[in-house]
C-alpha cells in the first residue's frame, strides 16, 4: 500500500468503478440531443411511458434507490406517497441547489448531460402524475443554466416535452429556474418557498411536500443525481440495479474527490467503496503527506480521519462510522491543514447562511464563530472549547430544520478528534499552522512573501 | 439604463411560465439586474406593480438572496470561493492577492469600473479548488499568479476563456440569462473538464464498467433496439 494512506493497516480491495451516469461525459458535444440518443438515450422514457404509473413507481422502489442529496430517503418510497386520483395537480421538483460545501456532482452532471437529468425528470413527473416539473437550480453556475435551457428548448423541439410527450399523449411541461444565491434554498422546504417567491425559509412539517407542497399541492423534490439514476434503472431494472452496492444501499453513484489528494475528480462506483479504496485510485493524499481529516458528505457530515479509510462509503457504513453519507462530498485535508481554521471557516458560512428564522441557529452560529475567531486568534481559554460543545448542544435537535444540526458537526467532530490542537491554540498564543503551506502553491506563496 | 416599456414586457413574459405569478419574482429581480446591473428602488417597484405585491414585501425577497446588488458593480463580478477547501487550497491567498493587486476590499469595485471583487462560498466546483467565479463562469485550479493576470485581462478588455462554459459576457448578460432568457450559447465550451473525467478515464484504463445491463427488459417495453450506452442487447 501507499505510505501516504496515513494508516498501516489495510490494503485497498479490488473493485470495479461502474460509470453509468458519467458514462458520457466525453463524447463529443455530450450536452445534446443527438448524442444522448445515439448511446441509446431516451429508451428509458418510452419504456416507462408505455407502463402504468404504478409500474414505474414499484420498480423505483424495488431498485431501493436512495436520495442522493444528503439524507438517503428510498425514492420511489417518496413517490408512493403522492395521493391518487386527488383533484389537484401534481409537481416534480428537482434539487438542483447543490451549494453544501464540498458538493460538486450535480453542476458536472447538467453540464455534460442535461438530457440524463431530463430524462429522468419524463420519467419521474410522469410516475407521479404530475404535468410540471421545475429544475430548481442554484444561479451561481451560468453555462449550466445555459446547457439546461438549451437542452428543455431540443426536448419541446422534438415533441419530448409538451402536450404529447413523445407521442404517448402524457403532457408534461418543464420549466429551468434560476435561483439566486442561498444556501438554505437547497432545504427541500425552503427551496419550495423560494420557487414560491419568498424568502427561502423552512417550513413547518407536517404537513410534507407529497401532501402540501408547492402552491400547497401533492410535490416530490428529489436531488439531481437521484432523478438522473432513474433512466437506467428503467432500462436495467432493478435487479440490474442491485448488482452493485449492498442490499440496503444499492447501485452506482458518484463519489466526489476534492483537496489534498493527487488526482481529485469525480468517480462513479458501487455504494459501500471506501476511502481507502478511492484514495488508491486517486493516488493517495498528495505527495509527503498524510491524511489528517476527511469528509464523508459535505461539511454537514462528522469529520472522519485516517481511522474510518475501511469503512464502508454507503448509507449504513457511514453511520457506523459516527457520521453520514451525505453528499458523497469527501473533502480531503492532509497535515498541513489546522482543523480549528478550517471549522472556523464552515462555521462562518454556516452563520452566513442561517436563515434567521429559530434562534438556536441564528444566534448558535453567531457565538460559534466569536469563540472560534478568538481561538484562532490566541485570545481563548480552556473554557472556551466546553462553551463550543455547550452551544452545540444547544442547536443540535432544537433547530428548525437540519442547517442548524449540520453547523453543529465539524465543531464537535473536531473537538472529538483534535481537541488538542484546540488546546495548543489558546496555550500556543494562537494558530501553530503556516496556512501558505496547506495551499497548492506553496512554493509561489512563499516566494511572493 | 432605466426600466421602460419593453422591461415591463419582459416582466409579463416571465411571468407567465408560471402556474402562480409569484414564482416569477426571482427571475424578474434577475431581469431587473440586467437593464440596470443592480436591483434598484425603481425595478423593486416594477415588480411590485406587475405582481401586486407591496413594495417592502419584493424588497424583502431581494434582500434575502445575495446574487442580487444593491448598488451598481463592474462589468465583471469575480467571486473567489475562500470556503474551507478552496481557502485551504489557496483561495484565501488569491483574494488577498487580488485585494492588494486591485487596491480595493471585498465588495468593492474598481475606479474603471471593470471588475468588482467579492468572496463567494463553495460553488460546487470543489475538484477544481481553488476556484475563481467571473459573471457566474468557472475559472478553476487558480493561483495568485493566474488570477491577477486574469483581472488584467478583464481590465483591458481582453476577457480570457473560462476553463469550463461559454465566452464571457458582462454582468447584465448574464442575469438576462439566469432571467430565463436563453442565449443560444449553450454549444460554447467543454462537456466537461479534467477533473470531471478522471474517473471515467480510469475506468477505461482499468477496464472497469458497469454490469451490462440485461437483454429482457421491464415489463410493456416497445422494441428497443439498442441498451443504453450502446451496447447491443
Ligand atoms: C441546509 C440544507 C441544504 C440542502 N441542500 C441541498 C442541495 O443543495 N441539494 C439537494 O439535493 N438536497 C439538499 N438538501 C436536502 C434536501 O432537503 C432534500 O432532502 C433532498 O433534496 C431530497 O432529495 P433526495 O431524496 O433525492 O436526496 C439540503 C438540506 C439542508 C438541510
Ligand atoms: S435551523 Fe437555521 S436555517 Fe434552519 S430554520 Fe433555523 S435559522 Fe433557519
Ligand atoms: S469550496 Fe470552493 S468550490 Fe467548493
Amino acid at each position: 500500500m501507499s505510505p501516504q494512506m496515513g494508516t498501516k493497516t489495510g490494503t485497498p480491495k479490488p473493485f470495479a468503478l461502474t460509470p453509468v451516469l458519467t458514462a458520457n461525459w466525453a463524447q463529443p458535444r455530450s450536452w445534446t440531443l443527438a448524442a444522448y440518443e445515439s448511446r441509446g438515450g431516451y429508451a428509458g422514457a418510452r419504456q416507462a411511458l408505455a407502463m402504468s404509473q404504478d409500474e414505474v413507481i414499484a420498480l423505483v422502489k424495488n431498485s431501493g434507490l436512495r436520495g442522493r442529496g444528503g439524507a438517503g430517503f428510498p425514492t420511489g418510497m417518496k413517490w408512493g406517497f403522492i395521493p391518487q386520483g386527488d383533484a389537484k395537480p401534481h409537481y416534480l421538483v428537482v434539487n438542483a441547489d447543490e451549494s453544501e460545501p464540498g458538493t460538486c456532482k450535480d453542476v458536472p452532471l447538467m453540464l455534460a448531460s442535461p438530457h440524463t437529468l431530463l430524462e429522468g425528470v419524463i420519467i419521474s413527473a410522469y410516475a407521479i402524475r404530475a404535468h410540471t416539473a421545475f429544475v430548481y437550480i442554484r444561479g451561481e453556475v451560468l453555462h449550466v443554466v445555459r446547457r439546461m435551457q438549451a437542452a428543455v428548448d431540443e426536448l419541446y423541439a422534438n415533441s419530448f416535452l409538451g402536450p404529447d410527450v413523445l407521442g404517448s399523449g402524457y403532457a408534461l411541461d418543464v420549466v429551468v429556474h434560476a435561483g439566486a444565491g442561498a444556501y438554505i434554498c437547497g432545504e427541500e422546504t425552503a427551496l419550495l418557498d423560494s420557487l414560491e417567491g419568498y424568502r427561502g425559509q423552512p417550513r413547518l412539517r407536517p404537513p410534507f411536500p407529497a401532501v402540501a407542497g408547492l402552491y400547497a399541492s401533492p410535490t416530490v423534490i428529489n436531488n439531481v443525481e437521484s432523478i438522473a439514476s432513474v433512466p437506467a434503472i428503467v432500462s436495467g431494472g432493478a435487479a440490474w440495479f442491485r448488482t452493485m452496492g449492498s442490499e440496503k444501499s444499492p447501485g452506482f453513484t458518484i463519489y466526489s474527490l476534492s483537496g489534498h489528494v493527487t488526482t481529485p475528480g469525480q468517480y462513479e462506483a458501487p455504494l459501500g467503496v471506501t476511502l481507502r479504496d478511492l484514495l488508491h485510485l486517486a493516488g493517495g493524499v498528495r505527495g509527503g503527506h498524510r491524511l489528517k481529516f476527511w469528509t464523508p458528505g459535505g461539511s454537514s457530515t462528522p469529520l472522519l480521519t485516517a481511522e474510518h479509510l475501511d469503512a464502508p462509503l454507503d448509507y449504513e457504513g457511514m453511520v457506523g462510522a459516527g457520521s453520514m453519507l451525505g453528499t458523497k462530498a469527501l473533502q480531503i485535508f492532509d497535515d498541513t491543514t489546522c482543523v480549528v481554521r478550517a471549522v472556523l471557516r464552515w462555521t462562518q458560512f454556516y452563520a452566513h447562511e442561517s436563515c434567521g428564522k429559530c434562534t438556536p441557529c441564528r444566534e448558535g452560529t453567531f457565538w460559534m464563530v466569536q469563540i472560534l475567531e478568538r481561538l484562532e486568534a490566541g485570545d481563548a481559554d480552556a473554557k472556551d472549547v466546553d462553551v463550543l460543545l455547550d452551544t452545540c448542544d444547544n442547536i443540535f435537535g432544537r433547530s428548525f430544520c437540519a442547517l442548524g444540526d449540520g453547523a453543529t458537526s465539524p465543531v464537535v467532530s473536531s473537538i472529538q478528534f483534535f481537541r488538542d490542537e484546540y488546546v495548543a491554540h489558546y496555550t500556543g498564543g494562537g494558530c501553530p499552522f503556516d496556512p501558505s503551506a496547506a495551499t497548492l502553491f506553496a512554493a509561489e506563496a512563499g516566494a511572493a512573501r | 439604463m432605466a426600466l421602460t416599456e419593453q422591461t415591463r414586457l419582459a416582466l409579463r413574459e416571465i411571468l407567465a411560465r408560471y402556474p402562480k405569478p409569484r414564482s416569477a419574482l426571482l427571475p424578474m429581480l434577475h431581469y431587473c439586474q440586467s437593464e440596470e446591473g443592480y436591483v434598484s428602488p425603481a425595478a423593486i417597484g416594477a415588480c411590485a406593480e406587475e405582481l401586486g405585491l407591496t413594495k417592502a414585501e419584493v424588497g424583502a425577497v431581494a434582500t434575502f438572496y445575495t446574487m442580487y446588488k444593491r448598488r451598481p458593480i463592474g462589468d465583471y463580478y469575480v467571486g473567489v470561493c475562500t470556503n474551507t477547501l478552496c481557502a485551504v487550497m489557496g483561495g484565501d491567498a488569491i483574494l488577498d492577492a487580488l485585494e492588494e493587486h486591485l487596491g480595493i476590499g471585498n465588495d468593492e469595485t474598481t475606479p474603471d469600473g471593470a471588475v468588482t471583487l467579492e468572496h463567494i462560498e463553495c460553488n460546487a466546483a470543489c475538484d477544481y479548488a481553488p476556484v475563481i467565479m467571473v459573471n457566474w463562469e468557472f475559472f478553476d485550479n487558480q493561483t495568485p499568479g493566474s488570477a491577477r493576470e486574469l483581472v488584467d485581462r478583464l481590465r483591458a478588455g481582453d476577457p480570457p476563456l473560462p476553463t469550463r462554459g461559454g465566452r464571457l459576457c458582462t454582468w447584465k448578460e448574464a442575469s438576462r440569462v439566469l432571467a430565463g432568457f436563453y442565449d443560444g450559447r449553450a454549444d460554447e465550451g467543454p462537456s466537461a473538464g479534467p477533473a470531471s473525467l478522471i474517473g471515467l478515464e480510469m475506468a477505461a484504463e482499468r477496464g472497469d464498467r458497469a454490469p451490462q445491463m440485461p437483454r429482457v427488459a421491464s415489463p410493456g417495453t416497445g422494441s428497443v433496439s439498442m441498451a443504453r450506452d450502446g451496447a447491443p442487447r
